[in-house]
C-alpha cells in the first residue's frame, strides 16, 4: 500500500543488542497493533500507516521499556529502545 | 471450570515433560522457530504445510490428517498440548483444528511461546523421537467451524467478532502491520462486526485474562452472549483465539470460527462490505 511507512530499530539492554526481545506496536490509542522478535542483533521492523506510535519491548527478567516515534509517510522511521 | 480443562501453564509442562501420555506439539507461522529450539520432548506441526491443502484452499482431510498424527506419533487417548510463537496464534487454530477433527484432550499452554522464554525456560535442540501411532480422526465438526454463506446470513442476526487490528477493520490496511500487505481484493469489515481485537484477550506476556475480565470485555464490546457468535480475521489464526476464549474459556456454546475470513470475504463478489475511511 502506498499509504504505509517502515518503523524500524533496535532493542538493546546495557549497550548490548538484545536477540529475542518482543516488540510490540501500539497505535496512539495504546491499541495492540503488531508484535515482532529482534533478531540476534537485537533488530525489528514493523509497517504502519504515517502517524504517532508507541513501541514497546518485552525482555526475560520482566525488562520492559518503551519508546514513541511519529511515523512520516514515504520515510523510514527509526525507534531506538534501551531496557 | 472449563479454563482448567483447556489451558495448562509451565510449571504443569515441565512436571510432565517425561509423560508419554502427554504430547508437546510447537506451530507457529514461522516454523524455522522449531528448529532453532523449542520445548523438550515437543514435535512440530506446520500449520501450512502440514494443515493444509496444497492444491485446493482448504484443510487437510480427514484421512491426512490422520496420516499426519499418526507419524507424529500422537495417538487417540494422547494428552496434546499445543504452544507456539505469535501469543499462540497459530496454536490455537491448531487447537480448534484438533477439536475438529475429534481429538478429545487437548490443551493449550498458557503464555505460549513467549511465556516460555521470557520465564527463561529450558529450550533444546534436540528433535524427539516417537513411534508410529494409527491415528483415527473424527468427521469434521462443521459446529465450530463457519463458512461464507453463513457468514453473509449472519449479518445483523448473528454476534460478528471481527478480531483483526483496528486499522484492518476500518480499512487502512490488508494485514497486520508486520506482515507483508497482501491477498484481499477489498478492505473493510462484515456489516454489523464489532471490532474486538484479538489481543485485548490476552496480558502483555501472551497469557489469557481471567473469566471475569473475558466476559466484561466481550460484553462491553457488544456481545450478545444469547446469540450464537461467528469470529473471523484475515486468514482465521487470529480469530481462532478468540473462538478459543468464547468457546473454551468462557464455555459460551455456539461459536464458530470462519477461517476463510477477511482474505476470502474481501474477495467475494457482491457482499457488503463497511469501510471507515
Amino acid at each position: 500500500m502506498a499509504t504505509e511507512t517502515v518503523i524500524q530499530g533496535t532493542v538493546t539492554r546495557g549497550g548490548q543488542p538484545e536477540g529475542g526481545a518482543y516488540v510490540r506496536l501500539l497505535d496512539s490509542t495504546g491499541e495492540f497493533t503488531a508484535e515482532v522478535v529482534t533478531s540476534a542483533t537485537g533488530a525489528f521492523r514493523f509497517f504502519a500507516r504515517p502517524g504517532s506510535w508507541t513501541v514497546r519491548a518485552l525482555a526475560s527478567g520482566d525488562a520492559v521499556a518503551e519508546t514513541t516515534v511519529e511515523a512520516d509517510q514515504g520515510a523510514v522511521t527509526e525507534a531506538a529502545i534501551a531496557l | 471450570m472449563p479454563r482448567n480443562n483447556v489451558l495448562v501453564d509451565a510449571e504443569w509442562v515441565e512436571q510432565h515433560l517425561d509423560d508419554p501420555k502427554v504430547v508437546l506439539v510447537e506451530v507457529d507461522e514461522d516454523t524455522a522457530a522449531y528448529d532453532k529450539n523449542h520445548i523438550r520432548g515437543a514435535v512440530r506441526i506446520d500449520w501450512k504445510k502440514d494443515l493444509q491443502d496444497p492444491v485446493r484452499r482448504d484443510f487437510v482431510d480427514q484421512a491426512q490428517f490422520e496420516k499426519l498424527l499418526s507419524e507424529k506419533g500422537i495417538g487417540n487417548d494422547d494428552t496434546v498440548v499445543l504452544y507456539g510463537g505469535n501469543n499462540n496464534w497459530f496454536a490455537s487454530y491448531a487447537y480448534w483444528y484438533f477439536k475438529l477433527y475429534g481429538h478429545q484432550d487437548v490443551k493449550l499452554l498458557d503464555g505460549g511461546r513467549k511465556k516460555w522464554e521470557l520465564d527463561s525456560r529450558e529450550l533444546v535442540e534436540d528433535q524427539p523421537e516417537r513411534a508410529q501411532t494409527s491415528y483415527k480422526a473424527a468427521v469434521p465438526n462443521n459446529d465450530i467451524r463457519a463458512f461464507r454463506d453463513e457468514v453473509v446470513a449472519s449479518i445483523g442476526v448473528k454476534n460478528l467478532v471481527d478480531v483483526r487490528s483496528p486499522d484492518e477493520f476500518s480499512g487502512k490496511l490488508l494485514a497486520p502491520a508486520h506482515l507483508p500487505q497482501e491477498q484481499s481484493q477489498r478492505a473493510g469489515h462484515v456489516p454489523t462486526a464489532k471490532n474486538i481485537p484479538w489481543s485485548k484477550a490476552a496480558n502483555d506476556d501472551g497469557t489469557f485474562r481471567s473469566d471475569d475480565e473475558l466476559r466484561q470485555l466481550y460484553g462491553d464490546e457488544g456481545v450478545d452472549f444469547g446469540k450464537d457468535t461467528i469470529a473471523y480475521c484475515r486468514i482465521g489464526e487470529r480469530s481462532a483465539h478468540t473462538w478459543f476464549v468464547l468457546h473454551e474459556i468462557l464455555d459460551q456454546p455456539n461459536v464458530k470460527n470462519y477461517d476463510g475470513s477477511w482474505t476470502e470475504y474481501g474477495s467475494l463478489v457482491g457482499v457488503p462490505i463497511e469501510k471507515d475511511v
